[in-house]
C-alpha cells in the first residue's frame, strides 16, 4: 500500500524543502521507491534542492491538468535508485491545482508502484498548503523551536485533523509527526531555546526527530546534493534516524542533550560567542 | 554553565521560558478561536456590545476589541472601544474596561 506523507509547517523557511528531500531520499535509500513532490506551485525549490533544475521539462501542473503525462513528467535521481521528483510549476499560480487532478495524479503514481510518495507543501495556510495535505496518510510537521514556528506549526495541525481527506470523510485520523529543525542543545540548556520538550508539550504530536543546526544543510543544497549522501555529517544522520523512526524502526533521539564538554570550555563558558 | 554565566542576571526567567509562556497563551487562545473547547460567548458579546455602543455612537467593526488572557490563575477580559474622532473632537479615544475574574 502507498503511503502519502506530507511535509508541512505553516511557517516558511522552517526547512520543509530540506526534509522531504531528506526523507524522500532517505526511504530511497532504505530500497522504497519513493517521490518527491513540489507543491509550491509558483516558488518551486524542491528541484535545485535535489539538484535536478537542468532536467525540468514538465511539472506537476502539467500533469493535473492533463497537459503531460506522470511518467513525461518524473525526474529520476541520478544518485539514488528508486528515488524520483515530480516538481512544481514555476510560471503558474496555485490556483492552477484542482483536488480532482491532485488525487488522480496521486492514484497514477500508485498505480505505477510508488510506496511512498512525499508532499513538500508550500509555506502558509491557503489554498497551496491545503491541496499538498488533502489526500494525506501521515504528515511530518516541521517546527524550528521558535516561537512563530511554533504557533503556526499549532494552526496547521488543526488544519489537519479538519480539512484533510481523512478528516472528511471520517475516517482514521492523519499521523502527525513532530520534526524539530535547526535545533541548538547548547542554547537550550542555557535557556536560550524552548527545549524540545516545551515543543512537545505545546504541540502534543509525538516526537519523529531532531535535526540540529548543521552547516551541511546548506552544504547540501549549494551543491544540490541529498543530504542523507553527506556522511558522517550530523544532519545526516539526524534524517537517516527520522527515516528509520518513520519506517516504525526503534531508534533512540539524538541531538537532544548538549554535548559534556572538557574542563576549559566548561570554565569559560562552552561557546562564548553567545555569552553576554 | 560556564564562568561566565554567572554575571548573567539572576531571577529573570530565561529567554526560553518566556517564550513557552507566551506560546501558552496564543496557542490556547488560537485553538479557542478555531472552534476548540471554548470561550465561545467572545464573538457574540462583542458582536452585542458593537449594536449597544451603536445606539450612541457611530462605530464600525474594528472599533471594538474583546480579548481574553492570562495573567497567572487569573484570566482578564479585556474589552476596548475606541471612539470615532468625528463624534467627539477632543475626547482620548479609548475606553479601556478590564474586569478580572478567577476562573
Amino acid at each position: 500500500m502507498a503511503k502519502v506523507t506530507v511535509i508541512t509547517s505553516g511557517k516558511g523557511g522552517v526547512g520543509k524543502t530540506t526534509t522531504s528531500a531528506a526523507i524522500g531520499a532517505g526511504l530511497a535509500l532504505r530500497g522504497h521507491k519513493t517521490v518527491v513532490i513540489d507543491f509550491d506551485v509558483g516558488l518551486r525549490n524542491l528541484d535545485v534542492v535535489m539538484g535536478c533544475e537542468r532536467r525540468v521539462v514538465y511539472d506537476l501542473v502539467n500533469v493535473v491538468r492533463g497537459e503531460a503525462t506522470v511518467r513525461q513528467a518524473l525526474i529520476k535521481d541520478k544518485r539514488i535508485e528508486d528515488l524520483y521528483i515530480l516538481p512544481a510549476s514555476q510560471t503558474r499560480d496555485k490556483d492552477a491545482l484542482t483536488i480532482e487532478g491532485i488525487g488522480r495524479t496521486l492514484d497514477e503514481l500508485k498505480h505505477m508502484g510508488f510506496e511512498h510518495i512525499v508532499c513538500d507543501s508550500p509555506a502558509g495556510i491557503e489554498k497551496g498548503a491545503q491541496a499538498a495535505m488533502y489526500f494525506a496518510d501521515e504528515a511530518v510537521v516541521v517546527t524550528n523551536p521558535e516561537v512563530s514556528s511554533v504557533r503556526d506549526s499549532d494552526r496547521i495541525i488543526g488544519m489537519i485533523d479538519a480539512k484533510t481527506q481523512r478528516a472528511l470523510q471520517n475516517q482514521e485520523p492523519v499521523k502527525c509527526h513532530l520534526l524539530i529543525t535547526r535545533y541548538s542543545p547548547k542554547r537550550a540548556q542555557i535557556g536560550e531555546m524552548l527545549k524540545v520538550e516545551d515543543v512537545l508539550e505545546l504541540l502534543g504530536i509525538p516526537l519523529l526527530g531532531v535535526v540540529p543546526e548543521s552547516p551541511a544543510v546548506l552544504t547540501a543544497s549549494n551543491t544540490g546534493t541529498p543530504l542523507v549522501l553527506l556522511e558522517n555529517t550530523d544532519a545526516a544522520t539526524a534524517y537517516l534516524d527520522v527515516v528509520k523512526r518513520f519506517l516504525g524502526e526503534q531508534q533512540p533521539h539524538r541531538f537532544i542533550e548538549a554535548k559534556k564538554s572538557g574542563f576549559f570550555a566548561r570554565l569559560f563558558g562552552s561557546d562564548l560567542a553567545t555569552v553576554g | 554553565m560556564g564562568f561566565f554565566d554567572l554575571f548573567r542576571k539572576r531571577g529573570s526567567e530565561t529567554a526560553a521560558q518566556q517564550a513557552k509562556d507566551r506560546l501558552q497563551i496564543i496557542v490556547a487562545r488560537e485553538r479557542a478561536s478555531n472552534g476548540e473547547h471554548v470561550k465561545s460567548y467572545l464573538p457574540k458579546l462583542q458582536q452585542e456590545l458593537l449594536e449597544v455602543m451603536a445606539k450612541y455612537e457611530k462605530l464600525d467593526l474594528d472599533q471594538v476589541s474583546v480579548n481574553l488572557d492570562r495573567k497567572g490563575d487569573a484570566e482578564v477580559l479585556e474589552i476596548n472601544i475606541v471612539l470615532p474622532p468625528e463624534a467627539k473632537p477632543r475626547r482620548s479615544v479609548r475606553t479601556g474596561v478590564t474586569p478580572t475574574f478567577q476562573t
